[in-house]
């Protein structure tokens, strides 16, 4: 007879420590049966190892798990899996190459004298899809399809392998208004089937959408345990962050209090074409302004803000800097035209990981420190130490990998990288994404300084708060279209998500209404 | 889309394409080309690296490489040819099994230690080396004639080489094994995203062990079959079949990253690199240009380049269409 | 935004003494190795056998210089040995007069050898082109020379020796400058200023940025492509050089062996004096060490009677040692 009012899943006093620095302390996690359990705190709060314990990948040093009952242990992800418990990812942890079918099966294959059946495998793979109302061929590759679609097929492997537990980390960052409702109704149906879910988000509206109780970390530890419905939004921040609920009411972000100057038009784009993500988007930066760009993810921002850069081809449409036309076909013509662009991808496309601070602040700069084929090292050293210092980088020495520091830091040395090439327009990709709330606000402070000394800024964000207090003008984009434009004063939470979701502003949409 | 399909088809049986595009000129060029005796000629010489191609294509797949097929070739000949004179079996296991040494060598530093397969198979390639010439002592071995051994690699059944006979058998395991088995769907899903595969619960490393055992297995069959069929183990031959089996490999289609591959394309991609050397002779023989036997390098070499450079403007063009 | 880091989990305690021997091991064997021969060597400690092992190991090095720079754009070039065949079978086709007869020796000399390593220095720029304008990985683009590069030299002298006796192009391979053999000051040369390259100049920086992270160097505005097509292009240039050292000491040029296997011995060096296969992190000084260890771990063996085979056996068992060690070969 099992107990029903038993936890599912039973983490107590766990304790894990990475080279004597501890991540987590006496840490603790309960999931009840058929629960949708929010699992929430800061980057470096201890969700991630919490994790990584239970599925198999790191080993505790301490503390008791139990899972259905009795004691639990998992070697590896896929003893995890064998056990019970499947983990869906943030990026899509399939094989793109392979058919939806084998990635729905494999290591679960059905056979037929020894050889695999493919016509069984394939009728499994769409009974399961069906589930969500996912209605393809499953035969065709994996990466034909989007990423709201590969993340049923991720959810669809799991409840194939009889997953009584599964852990869903940010499994909203890709999918647009509609995939999410999608996807809260796949979870309703886990948990009307008996399955428990945790669901790691930093996005907290969804949690009060789909959540039964939550689990607030912060420094290792669990901090608060309650129901979604005994806590608000207000109180959630006040326990990840530690601090007073007052402070955290009042002001989202640092970019509060800005004295715009603003100039002459910097950047004029018209009618811009790329590929498949861009379609006829006209936008303007002007000197002294921060423009920002909201929208879902997979409407174009990153892609169109490329396209500024020379960092990808143009199909159709121009640039025009200070009113001189302008087609950057590298980065190396952006950068000589005193553009710098930040990409969201820290890690992907930002530091060089081996180098040191030092190498990789001057990277962009380097051409102009060096004479006749050699590097001014004393030039160097100067530059680099001016910036540690203006901008406040914390790092052992100039000269430490870059790879060690923090990611706020990491990203500072990336925002001097270009600021020390005195640029007139500053394109940055989700410049806090990844960073703590510390950190966040400095970066948003240097941010508000650039503009105030005369730079042009197009940040890209997908925090509402950031690109609403931060911005003089918001563009939204739209699957790859500029959908509005809206002044501060018209940028209101309400105004953007609306243009966001429907296309058009609400005010537009009022007039429409019948 | 129907664009995207017609460039998805070509570059996935470009290859067949161009071999049937070779076989035709040989045809209408030469005499006797499509004779029995040609054809059997080409088949039973090119056996042996289409043995070795096969398990290089398995270990690509997988997102590896081998270097040290040529060697363990060579090595297995060596070995095979001093077991001759006990029979057919002894020197056929005694051929694979030395292959098969190399192989469980490879696997073990590559899996278990995690060297990288470039390297590793770059060192065990000169063990293999230095094991043929050590126990040939510096020259060939000669095979025993009385022993039958010969009959695998010079002999007919029903007037099918046997060597082209075993390699036919070996691809078409290959083929069901690749088609119809988890471990072969496992290799793909491995050079397709190791991460993700292992995050997937498939068993990785006794996959990528396995196909490093039988790339050295396959490599040693094939050493038997040269030294039966020139009549003595060499340990210095080898050299380069290596670098002909990956680029029949990738002739052939199979991403060298990785993830994407098929047997058939690989057979189709060593008999066209086969061709050439085939077709080379042919036009020697009609006397009008007397081209050396250098010149085979450099057709092989420029065919590669061609190949290549096709290959990357049709994935090019089909990223860019398929780019959502 | 929780990134799980996918990369399993190795044990701490392990990863804490490797890197920090790893770091002097190259040199430390090295010193161990002489030490060893000068205590049980016969006739270790004298000039003749420092002249035989650097001789040896000379072109190695030359070839190696290039293959590091390669290395750490991310890149590998299989083609070496095929270029040095290339130049090996040009040159005395240059300065014996097949082409057109130049009077004087030493011009035609002069000519053969400039024109030898441009022509191996444009052929990999070609592999470089390849690289950048299609987008082909480098080891099937170099792997296109490899094949036909060696073809080429052999059809040019129809797989012929060309035996010669020339002493103002032979200085080259036999001759001595201030005491040393001439290749071994090539060879110190060559490392002296690449090591300066990539330690100070912009060119030296760009090629580490690269191999490091190239979207972001790109991205930073580091001219990716150009670095690339001139590395191997240095590449190129490096084997030309290794070709004419190696026909001069031979007396002669066959361009069936002219350089074979050396692309091997060239990425062995590479590999063993600590220079990621990955990119990003290089050292010339390295690439000595290791051919030099290389050699000595050869000469060793055959001087204390080893069969020259068992040292091939005992030569990849250290590579893989070697490379185990630094932790750095590992996946």
């Amino acid at each position: 007879m099992i107990d029903a009012t038993a936890p599912l899943l039973s983490m107590r006093a766990i304790n894990k420590a990475f080279g004597g620095i501890p991540a987590l302390s006496e840490a603790s996690l309960e999931v009840g049966q058929a629960e949708v359990h929010a699992l929430i705190g800061q980057n470096g709060a201890g969700k991630s190892t919490m994790i990584k314990i239970l599925t198999g990948y790191v080993a505790r040093d301490s503390g008791e798990i139990a899972f259905d009952g009795s004691a639990f242990e998992a070697r590896s992800p896929q003893d995890a899996q064998a056990k019970g418990i499947s983990t869906i990812y943030q990026e899509i942890n399939l094989v793109p190459y392979r058919s939806v079918t084998e990635n729905i099966c494999l290591g679960r294959e059905s056979r037929r004298f020894g050889l695999l059946d493919w016509s069984a495998m394939h009728a499994e793979a769409r009974a399961l899809l069906s589930r969500f109302q996912v209605d393809i061929d499953v035969r065709r590759p994996l990466m034909r399809f989007s990423t709201a679609t590969q993340q049923m097929v991720t959810i669809a492997r799991a409840i194939g392998f009889k997953a009584r537990l599964v852990i869903m980390d940010e499994p909203t960052s890709s999918l647009d208004e509609r995939e999410v409702k999608v996807l809260f109704d796949v979870i309703r149906q886990l948990k009307t089937s008996g399955v428990s879910v945790i669901f790691v988000s930093h996005k907290l509206d969804e949690l009060y959408a789909v959540c039964d109780r939550v689990t607030i970390m912060r420094d290792g530890r669990t901090v608060r345990v309650a129901d979604m419905k005994d806590v608000n939004k207000v109180e959630l921040v006040a326990s990840m962050l530690g601090r007073d609920i007052a402070q955290v009411a009042k002001s989202a972000t640092a970019f509060g209090g800005r004295a715009s100057h603003i100039g002459d038009v910097v950047l004029e784009a018209t009618r811009l074409n790329a590929g498949h993500k861009v379609h006829d988007v006209s936008f303007s930066v002007r000197k002294g302004e921060i423009v920002g760009f909201a929208g879902l993810l997979g409407s174009g921002r990153t892609e169109t803000v490329r396209l500024v850069f020379g960092a990808d081809p143009l199909r159709s449409g121009g640039f025009a800097i200070d009113g001189k036309a302008f087609a950057p076909r590298e980065p190396i013509d952006a950068i000589a035209r005193g553009v710098g662009f930040a990409s969201e991808d820290r890690k992907l496309e930002g530091i060089i990981p081996d180098m040191s601070v030092a190498e990789n602040l001057t990277l962009a700069l380097l051409p102009q420190l060096t004479r006749a084929g050699v590097v001014d090292a004393t030039k160097q050293r100067a530059v680099v130490e001016n910036f540690i210092r203006s901008l406040g980088i914390k790092c052992a020495s100039p000269d430490q990998p870059i790879r060690e520091l923090s990611g706020g830091n990491q990203q500072k040395v990336l925002l001097a990288r270009w600021l020390a090439m005195s640029p007139a327009l500053l394109l940055l990709d989700e410049p806090t994404r990844g960073i703590d709330v510390g950190a966040k606000a400095e970066i948003q402070r240097i941010i508000k300084q650039l503009a105030e000394d005369g730079l042009g800024v197009l940040m890209i964000s997908s925090e509402l708060e950031e690109v609403i207090e931060g911005s003089d003008r918001v563009f939204v984009l739209r699957e790859g279209r500029n959908v509005a434009e809206l002044s501060h004063d018209q940028a209101s939470e309400a105004a953007v998500m609306s243009a966001m979701a429907h296309g058009e502003t609400e005010a537009a949409l009022g007039e429409r209404a019948p | 889309m129907r664009k995207s399909s017609l460039i998805s088809f070509l570059s996935s049986q470009g290859v067949l394409i161009a071999l049937a595009a070779l076989i035709l000129f040989g045809w209408l060029r030469y005499d006797h080309f499509l004779g029995l005796f040609n054809i059997s000629t080409v088949l039973r010489y090119n056996s042996m690296f289409a043995l070795v191609a096969l398990g290089m294509c398995f270990v690509i797949m997988t997102g590896g490489i081998d270097l040290s097929v040529g060697a363990t070739a060579a090595l297995g000949s060596v070995v095979s040819a001093l077991l001759s004179p006990y029979g057919i079996i002894a020197g056929t296991l005694g051929g694979v099994g030395a292959g098969l040494i190399i192989g469980l060598l490879n696997a073990l530093i590559i899996v278990r230690l995690r060297i990288l397969p470039f390297i590793t198979t770059l060192a065990t390639m000169l063990a293999a080396n230095g094991g043929a010439l050590l126990l040939a002592q510096d020259q060939s071995v000669s095979v025993s004639y009385e022993s039958g051994f010969t009959d695998i690699g010079q002999g007919d059944i029903a007037n099918l080489p046997v060597p082209a006979l075993i390699a036919g058998a070996v691809y078409i395991v290959g083929s069901v094994v690749l088609n119809f088995t988890g471990a072969g769907r496992t290799v793909l899903a491995i050079g397709g995203n190791e991460d993700a595969s292992r995050l997937m619960g498939l068993p990785v490393d006794r996959v990528k062990f396995l196909t490093y055992v039988v790339s050295g297995c396959l490599s040693g069959m094939a050493g038997v079959i040269l030294a039966s069929q020139f009549g003595a183990g060499q340990p210095i031959e080898g050299v380069g079949w290596e670098l002909f089996a990956i680029a029949s490999v990738v002739v052939g289609g199979t991403l060298l990253t990785g993830g994407l591959g098929s047997v058939g394309s690989t057979l189709a991609g060593v008999m066209l690199l086969g061709l050439i050397f085939n077709i080379l002779n042919f036009e020697n023989g009609r006397g009008f240009i007397s081209l050396s036997a250098y010149w085979q390098s450099v057709i092989r070499g420029a065919f590669l380049l061609i190949v290549v450079i096709l290959q990357s403007r049709l994935t090019d063009r089909a990223d860019r269409e398929e780019a959502t | 935004m929780t990134q799980l880091d996918l990369a399993p989990a190795s044990p701490a305690r392990k990863r804490d003494w490797r890197p920090r021997i790893a770091r002097h091991a190259t040199l430390a064997a090295l010193i161990a190795l002489v030490a060893f021969n000068f205590a049980f060597t016969n006739h270790f400690a004298s000039l003749q056998t420092l002249y035989v092992n650097l001789t040896q190991v000379a072109t190695i090095v030359i070839v190696g210089v290039g293959m590091t720079l390669v290395i750490a754009t991310g890149g590998i070039d299989l083609s070496v040995g095929s270029l040095m065949a290339i130049s090996g079978a040009l040159a005395p086709i240059i300065f014996l007069g097949k082409i057109a007869p130049i009077g004087e020796i030493h011009l035609a000399v002069g000519v053969a050898m400039i024109v030898a390593v441009l022509v191996a220095g444009a052929f990999g720029w070609f592999n470089g082109w390849l690289i950048t304008r299609f987008r082909i990985q480098p080891i099937i683009a170099t792997l296109v020379l490899f094949i036909a590069g060696r073809g080429i030299a052999q059809v040019s002298t129809n797989g012929n020796l060309q035996p010669f006796k020339v002493p103002a192009f032979q200085w080259i391979g036999l001759g001595r400058w201030l005491g040393a053999p001439v290749q071994v000051v090539i060879m110190l040369v060559l490392v002296v200023a690449a090591m300066w390259a990539l330690k100070s100049s912009l060119f030296g920086r760009q090629i580490l940025a690269i191999g490091g992270n190239e979207r972001a160097a790109r991205l930073s505005g580091v001219p990716v492509a150009s670095v690339k097509r001139w590395v191997y292009c240095i590449s190129g240039l490096c084997s030309g050089i290794a070709g004419l050292v190696v026909i001069a000491i031979n007396s002669s040029s066959d361009a069936n062996l002219v350089g074979m296997g050396m692309e091997l011995d060239a990425i062995a060096a590479v590999a063993v004096g600590g220079t990621l296969l990955s990119g990003g992190r290089a050292t010339i000084w390295g690439t000595l060490l290791g051919a030099l260890i290389i050699q000595l771990v050869r000469y060793t063996l055959l001087a204390n009677g080893v069969p020259d085979d068992v040292a091939k056996l005992v030569k990849a068992g250290l590579i893989v040692a070697a490379v185990w060690l630094q932790g750095r070969g590992r996946t």
